[in-house]
C-alpha cells in the first residue's frame, strides 16, 4: 500500500512567477520525509505539485518528473483526479466538509471512487477513525456534522478521511500549526503508527517536530525574496540535526537565520 | 457606533488634557451623539407607524368589501365586483398567480443555478464576466419591455413548443392545446422566468463565489472531478442562498404586473390545461381593473392584495424555515 517517491527536475511556476526550481529527490515508501525551511521557500508548493494539486490555482505550472514506483504522474494521459485519488492530502487548517456528516466525512472519498459495498462502508468509516485515533471520542455521534468538534479532532477527522481510501502516499502540510501542544502530541503519535502502512511527507515549521517524526529530512531555502526556492539538501533526520553537510541548514536549524 | 456606551458609566474627571480628549471621543454624552440616537430611534418608530397605519387601512377596505361580498371571498371563481350586490372571490387570482410562479421557478432556478456555476467555475474569468454583463443588463430591462416582448414575439413563437407538448404530454391533459394563441398562464410562467432569470442567477453567482477555497480543495484532494467539487462543497454551502435568491426570484414573479397583464388574454376560469388561455394573476387583475372600478370593486381589488401579501408571507416563512432546519450544517461555521 505505500510507494516510492522519485523527483528529478521539478520546476513550478505561478504563472511567470517560479516558486521552485529544478528540485529532485527520493521519498522511501513507508518513511516520514519532512520538509522543512523558511516561509515563502516553497515547501507548499512542492508538496502540492505531488499529488496534482498545484495546477488547480491559476496560473500553476509544473515542468519535471515526479515518479509512483515507476509511473510518471506529469505522463501523457494521466487523470489527475485518479492520482489525487492514490495520494491523500492534509491541510494546514482542519477543512472537514461542513455539510456533511461524520461518518459521510470519512465515507467522502469511497463515496467519490465509487467502487464500495454499502455493508463494507460502516466498516471502513470504523477502521479509518481507529486509525485516526478519532473512534473513540466520535463513535457516538458519528450522525453529527463533523465541524462541532475540536481543532485537533477535526484535524483528525481529516486524516481519517484521508487515509479510508488507501492511498499509496499522505501528504500533510503543516498538520499541526492550527493546533495546540495536546492536539499536536496527538497527531505526531499517529503519524509515528501510519507510516507502517503509508509513505508520508510532512511539511512542518517546527524543528522539534520534524526531529521527532521523521526518518529523513529536506532542507528547502531561497537565496532571495522573489526568488524560487531549492532544495538545499536531504538526508537522515538525525544527521541533518546533528552534523548536516550544509551550512546553511546548520545555520537554520540553530536559528542563525531567519 | 456603539449606543451602549450610552450608560456605560463616567471615568473621573482627569486633569491632563490627553485623556480629556480620550473620553470626548469615546462619545458617551456628545451632543452629536444624543441627536444621532434621536433621529435613528425617531426613525425607526416612524417606518413602524406608517407600516402600521397602511395596513390598517388596507384591512379595513378590504374587510368593508368582503362584508358585503355576495359570493365566498375564497372559493368563488366570479368577480363582480361592481355589481349589486356585489360577487366576488379570489379563487381563479390564488390559482393564476401561484401556478405561473411556480412554473417560472421551475424554469428559471435551475438555469440560473447553472450560468451561476459556469461563470463562477468553469468559465474563463473574462467569458464569465461577459455573460455577468449581459446578465445584468437583462435585468434593467422594464417590466414593460419584456410584456411587449413577450405578446408581439413570444406569443407568436411558442406554437411549435405548444404543438410539441401537446404530442408527447396531451394525454396528461395539464398539456393539452385546442391550437389557440398562446396566451396562456404557461406563457406567462415562461416570461416570468426570464425576468426573474438575472436576479437569481447574480444572486446564486455572489453565493457560490464566496464557496470556501479550502472545503474545495478538500474535496480536489480526495480525488473529485470539477462536478463532484461542486456536488459535495459548492452546492451544500450556497444551498441556502440559492433559496434565498429564489425567494427573491418568486417575489417578483408572484407581484409581476405589466408584462402579465400584456401577455395573458385574462378570464375567470381555472383550465385543466396550462396552455389553454385564460385565468389571471392577482397583480394583472388589479391593474386591469382598477381604472373602472366602483368604490365597492377597488375595495375589493384591495382585499385581494392583501391576500398576495399573505401569499409573499407564506412563502418567505416557508423559505426561512427550510434554511432554518439545517443550520448545523450549514456552510457559515465552515
Ligand atoms: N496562489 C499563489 N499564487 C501566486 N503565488 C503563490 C501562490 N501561493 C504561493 N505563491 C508563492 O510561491 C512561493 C512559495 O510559496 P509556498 O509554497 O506557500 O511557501 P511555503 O509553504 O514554504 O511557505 C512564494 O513566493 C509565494 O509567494
Ligand atoms: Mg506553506
Amino acid at each position: 500500500m505505500a510507494k516510492r517517491i522519485d523527483v528529478s527536475g521539478l520546476t513550478a511556476y505561478y504563472g511567470s512567477h517560479k516558486a521552485i526550481d529544478d528540485i529532485s529527490m527520493t521519498v522511501e515508501p513507508r518513511s516520514v520525509t519532512a520538509f522543512i525551511g523558511p516561509s515563502g521557500c516553497g515547501k507548499s508548493t512542492f508538496l502540492r505539485t505531488l499529488n496534482r494539486m498545484h495546477e488547480v490555482t491559476t496560473g500553476g505550472r509544473v515542468e519535471g518528473k515526479v515518479l509512483l514506483d515507476d509511473e510518471d504522474l506529469y505522463g501523457q494521459g494521466v487523470d489527475p483526479v485518479a492520482v489525487r485519488r492514490t495520494i491523500g492530502m492534509v491541510f494546514q487548517r482542519p477543512n472537514p466538509f461542513p455539510t456533511m456528516s461524520i461518518f459521510d466525512n470519512v465515507a467522502a472519498g469511497l463515496k467519490l471512487n465509487g467502487s464500495y459495498k454499502k455493508s463494507e462502508l460502516g466498516d471502513v468509516v470504523e477502521k479509518s477513525l481507529k486509525g485516526a485515533n478519532l473512534w473513540n471520542e466520535v463513535k457516538d455521534r458519528l450522525n453529527k456534522p463533523g465541524s462541532g468538534l475540536s481543532g485537533g479532532q477535526q484535524q483528525r477527522l481529516c486524516i481519517a478521511r484521508a487515509i479510508a481510501v488507501e492511498p499509496q502516499v499522505l501528504l500533510m502540510d503543516e498538520p499541526c500549526s492550527a493546533l495546540d501542544p495536546i492536539s499536536t502530541l496527538a497527531i505526531e503519535d499517529l503519524i509515528g503508527e501510519l507510516k507502517e502502512r503509508f509513505t508520508i511527507v510532512i511539511v512542518t515549521h517546527n524543528m522539534q517536530q520534524a526531529a521527532r517524526v521523521s526518518d529523513r529530512t529536506a532542507f528547502f531555502n531561497l537565496s532571495a525574496v522573489g526568488q524560487p526556492g531549492r532544495l538545499i539538501e536531504i538526508d537522515d533526520t538525525e544527521r541533518i540535526f546533528s552534523n548536516p553537510s550544509v551550512q546553511a541548514t546548520e545555520d537554520y536549524i540553530s536559528g542563525r537565520f531567519g | 457606533m456603539d449606543i451602549s456606551t450610552q450608560d456605560a458609566p463616567v471615568p473621573p474627571p482627569a486633569p491632563a488634557p490627553s485623556l480629556e480628549q480620550k473620553r470626548a471621543s469615546r462619545g458617551a454624552t456628545r451632543p452629536g451623539d444624543r441627536v444621532f440616537l434621536g433621529l435613528s430611534r425617531g426613525s425607526g418608530i416612524l417606518l413602524l407607524v406608517i407600516m402600521a397605519a397602511i395596513a390598517g387601512f388596507l384591512t379595513y377596505r378590504a374587510a368593508l368589501a368582503i362584508s358585503e361580498d355576495e359570493a365566498n371571498f375564497l372559493t368563488s371563481f366570479e368577480w363582480d365586483a361592481n355589481g349589486t350586490p356585489p360577487k366576488f372571490g379570489i379563487a381563479v387570482l390564488a390559482y393564476g398567480t401561484v401556478i405561473s410562479s411556480v412554473i417560472a421557478m421551475v424554469i428559471a432556478v435551475p438555469i440560473s443555478v447553472g450560468i451561476a456555476l459556469f461563470i463562477t467555475h468553469y468559465a474563463p474569468r473574462r467569458l464569465g464576466g461577459v455573460i455577468s454583463y449581459v446578465i445584468d443588463l437583462l435585468a434593467a430591462v422594464p417590466s414593460i419591455v419584456y410584456g411587449l416582448w413577450g405578446a408581439l414575439v413570444l406569443v407568436p413563437h411558442l406554437n411549435g413548443l405548444y404543438g410539441w407538448l401537446d404530442d408527447y404530454l396531451g394525454w396528461t391533459g395539464v398539456f393539452e392545446w385546442q391550437g389557440g394563441a398562446a396566451r396562456s398562464l404557461f406563457t406567462v410562467g415562461i416570461l416570468l422566468a426570464i425576468m426573474i432569470l438575472p436576479i437569481v442567477t447574480n444572486v446564486s453567482r455572489e453565493v457560490f463565489r464566496q464557496s470556501p477555497q479550502m472545503i474545495e480543495e478538500a474535496a480536489l484532494a480526495l480525488g473529485a472531478t470539477r462536478w463532484e467539487v461542486i456536488r459535495m462543497s459548492v452546492l451544500p454551502f450556497g444551498r441556502s442562498g440559492v433559496i434565498s435568491a429564489s425567494m427573491l426570484g418568486l417575489g417578483r414573479a408572484l407581484g409581476e404586473t405589466m408584462a402579465v397583464a400584456t401577455v395573458l388574454s385574462p378570464s375567470f376560469l381555472i383550465n385543466a390545461s396550462l396552455l389553454d388561455p385564460g385565468g389571471g394573476t392577482f397583480a394583472q387583475n388589479i391593474a386591469s381593473k382598477f381604472g373602472e372600478a366602483t368604490p365597492v370593486g377597488r375595495d375589493a381589488l384591495i382585499a385581494s392584495g392583501l391576500v398576495l401579501f399573505v401569499i409573499t408571507l407564506l412563502v418567505n416563512g416557508a423559505a426561512r424555515a427550510i434554511i432554518a432546519r439545517r443550520k448545523e450544517y450549514s456552510g457559515a461555521n465552515a
